[in-house]
């Protein structure tokens, strides 16, 4: 984690907000790669907030770094903390760039579909892709035009209360071989655009998404950590990775969002069911392992080796 | 620091020699009076003064002739040194972050002055003082792994990483333990470690690769590996195995102490932040058994560690058929004292 400067905030949308961190000695920031997060750091009155947010300034400018935001206000209050309280001047903590979605510099066309503000990872990508001069095509797929938050001169703009959505059969059957595929968004938009890919024949390879799943909020239950001799109860609106660091038990984590297999957990016994909500496990795996970023239990008490 | 540079060869007459310092900080890698493969990680930051874990990329009395012997390979065979096309952006990385690493940590041998994109690279040992453009690969005389690697010690491998794996895609190898850039170029991480054995241990390779897959930018890792060479030799490839397979073959017990060398090999894993590659580097050290067991607790352990090695993997490490000899070379060394743990000298 390093502390740098929020030095300014700059509305992109009415719900999406552009924020730069800058070092507070002007030191450069490491560079990056097209794609890369952040997590962001918030002290939240006294809840510690941790979110993954896609930079999207251009990867080779170590002067600064942006994330936009768009306000949830169903969230867990992340994103309300950054539009109200995340002020210019103010000093946050942000981890280290990482990437769990880089473009595959092998693909011989790059075709990037982004949905509302699933643009974010794009926007790093795009600098890149020019750099290389790579063949891309982007998709930019909002429901009404405010909802743009950034002009791109490149990309091909579907709005659907134009009547200008995108004809997603159409794209994906006009693609050279060996293009790769791209797409981050909503849940549903994701799975729809993966599945019709799959249907239409997409190797797996070629085929690359990014949700942050949010850990959402449930019922309140009671975890034993065998190694750690503690039984917490994880709140309603509290991941279980965040209830372990709140007890003050280690637990690895990277991105929080249930993509990166980084807190992966064995459970020792389960006395109920576990609610899996991650992208990483197997399905041969979930009966004695969790991700505890994102995913929940209902039932007497789950025991894990933490 | 000042190191002073062996005048020294590789192959030939062999007069690679270490130096009384050479000899205390040599990367020892037994903890234990015993050993047993696993992947023993641990982060890349630094360590004891004066040792070999100190700097980022470790520069020794034998960086010079290290980089002359390199010259020599290349020479022979250019295809020591590969990168696939989409690994450019990679070895710019690599090439920054050894500069920066290297200015950083030994001033007095490398300078590296940025304006923008311009840059000038001072490398005092090996004369060379270059001015050329960050990211355009027609101003420097080779490609940016090759140029910054003929720079530095030990076996470079750069992987992509797509498809939650990582892929062989470009790399610098000129001392490696028999193995072949030629042949593993393109292969992923599963397919070049197809020639270890036990395949029931399968599973630390996979949590190996998820170890290496969540490496981040500031976070690199090391470990230790090991070998068995007689005569100090870095390039030991498949390639080459005509020149120096029959030397195995010229150990006697009056020889041994001094054709006999212990091959450790600092393996380091750095996240590249551009192209989100990794790097991978091979780092040899060499030491022969007489100059090892002037340390008398490695003399102590090095028998206990060799005599006890199952069979299975003195036939990995090449030397099954010289084991009884070095056994009994080595058991002159060991009184039966007990040792202190770790791999320090007493
Ligand atoms: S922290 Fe990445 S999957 Fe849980």
């Amino acid at each position: 984690m390093i502390q740098l400067r929020l030095t300014d905030k700059t509305p992109l949308s009415p719900r999406i907000t552009r924020f730069r961190f800058q070092h507070p000695d002007g030191a450069p920031l490491p560079v990056f790669s097209g794609g890369a997060h952040v997590m962001v750091e918030m002290q939240d009155g006294d809840i510690l907030r941790r979110n993954a947010y896609s930079l999207i300034s251009d990867p080779q400018d170590g002067s600064g770094y942006e994330i936009a935001v768009q306000r949830e206000d169903q969230g867990r209050g992340g994103s309300r903390f950054m539009h109200e309280q995340a002020q210019p001047g103010m000093l946050m903590r942000l981890g280290q760039p990482v990437n769990l979605f880089g473009l595959n510099l092998t693909a011989r066309k790059h075709l990037l579909i982004a949905g509302g503000v699933g643009i974010t990872p794009f926007l790093g990508q795009i600098p890149e892709l020019d750099r290389l001069g790579a063949d891309y095509e982007l998709r930019y797929c909002v429901r009404s035009r405010d909802e743009v938050a950034v002009d791109l001169p490149g990309a091909q703009l579907h709005v659907s209360d134009e009547g200008s959505r995108m004809d997603l059969d159409g794209v994906l059957g006009a693609q050279p071989i060996g293009t790769h595929l791209y797409v981050c968004g909503s849940a549903r938009m994701i799975a729809a655009v993966l599945d019709r890919a799959t249907a239409l024949g997409w190797p797996p390879d070629a085929l690359h998404s990014e949700e942050f799943l949010a850990p959402a909020p449930g019922e309140p239950f009671d975890v034993h950590c065998a190694r750690s001799h503690k039984t917490l109860t994880v709140g309603a609106h509290q991941s279980m990775l965040e209830a372990l660091e709140a007890a003050g038990i280690d637990a690895p984590w990277l991105c929080r969002g249930g993509a990166c297999g980084q807190c992966e957990t064995d459970v020792l016994a389960c006395d109920g069911q576990i609610d899996h909500r991650d992208h990483w496990l197997h399905d041969d795996e979930r009966n004695r392992k969790i991700m505890p970023c994102v995913s929940r239990f209902r039932g007497q008490l789950l025991t894990i080796d933490r | 620091m000042t190191i002073t540079f062996n005048k020294e060869s590789f192959r030939g007459d062999y007069s690679y020699h270490n130096s009384a310092t050479a000899i205390r900080r040599f990367p020892f890698p037994f903890d234990r009076d015993e050993y047993m493969y696993s992947v023993n990680m641990e982060p890349h930051k630094g360590g004891r003064p004066g040792s070999v874990f100190e700097a980022r990329f470790d520069v020794d009395e034998h960086y010079v002739a290290e980089m002359e012997d390199r010259a020599i390979t290349l020479s022979r065979d250019p295809m020591r040194c590969q990168s696939l096309p989409h690994m450019t952006l990679a070895g710019w990385d690599v090439l920054e972050l050894i500069m920066t690493s290297k200015a950083q940590d030994y001033p007095d041998l490398f300078e590296l002055h940025r304006d923008g994109n311009r840059w000038r690279w001072v490398n005092r040992p090996l004369g060379i003082d270059d001015t050329f453009t960050f990211l355009d690969e027609t101003t420097l005389p080779y490609g940016p792994m090759e140029y910054i690697t003929r720079q530095t010690q030990g076996d470079f491998a750069v992987l992509d990483q797509r498809e939650g794996n990582l892929w062989m895609d470009a790399g610098m190898v000129t001392s490696q333990a028999d193995w072949s850039l030629d042949f593993d170029i393109g292969m992923n991480f599963f397919e070049w470690h197809a020639p270890v054995p036990r395949a029931a241990e399968m599973g630390i390779f996979q949590r190996a690769l998820k170890f290496l897959l969540n490496i981040q930018q500031d976070t690199p890792a090391r470990r230790l590996n090991w070998t068995m060479t007689v005569n100090p030799r870095l390039d030991t490839s498949p390639e080459t195995y005509p020149e120096w397979g029959p030397e195995k073959r010229s150990l006697t017990p009056e020889n041994l102490g001094q054709k006999q060398y212990l091959r450790v090999e600092l393996q380091s894993f750095w996240r590249l932040p551009r192209s989100n590659g990794l790097l991978f580097p091979i780092r040899c050290y060499l030491i022969s058994l007489q100059d090892l067991v002037t340390v008398p607790k490695w003399g102590r352990r090095f028998h206990r560690v060799i005599r006890d090695l199952p069979e299975d993997l003195a036939t990995y490490k090449g030397f099954i058929v010289n084991r009884p000899m070095i056994v009994d070379y080595l058991s002159r060394f060991d009184d039966g004292a007990p040792t202190s743990p770790g791999i320090w000298p007493d």
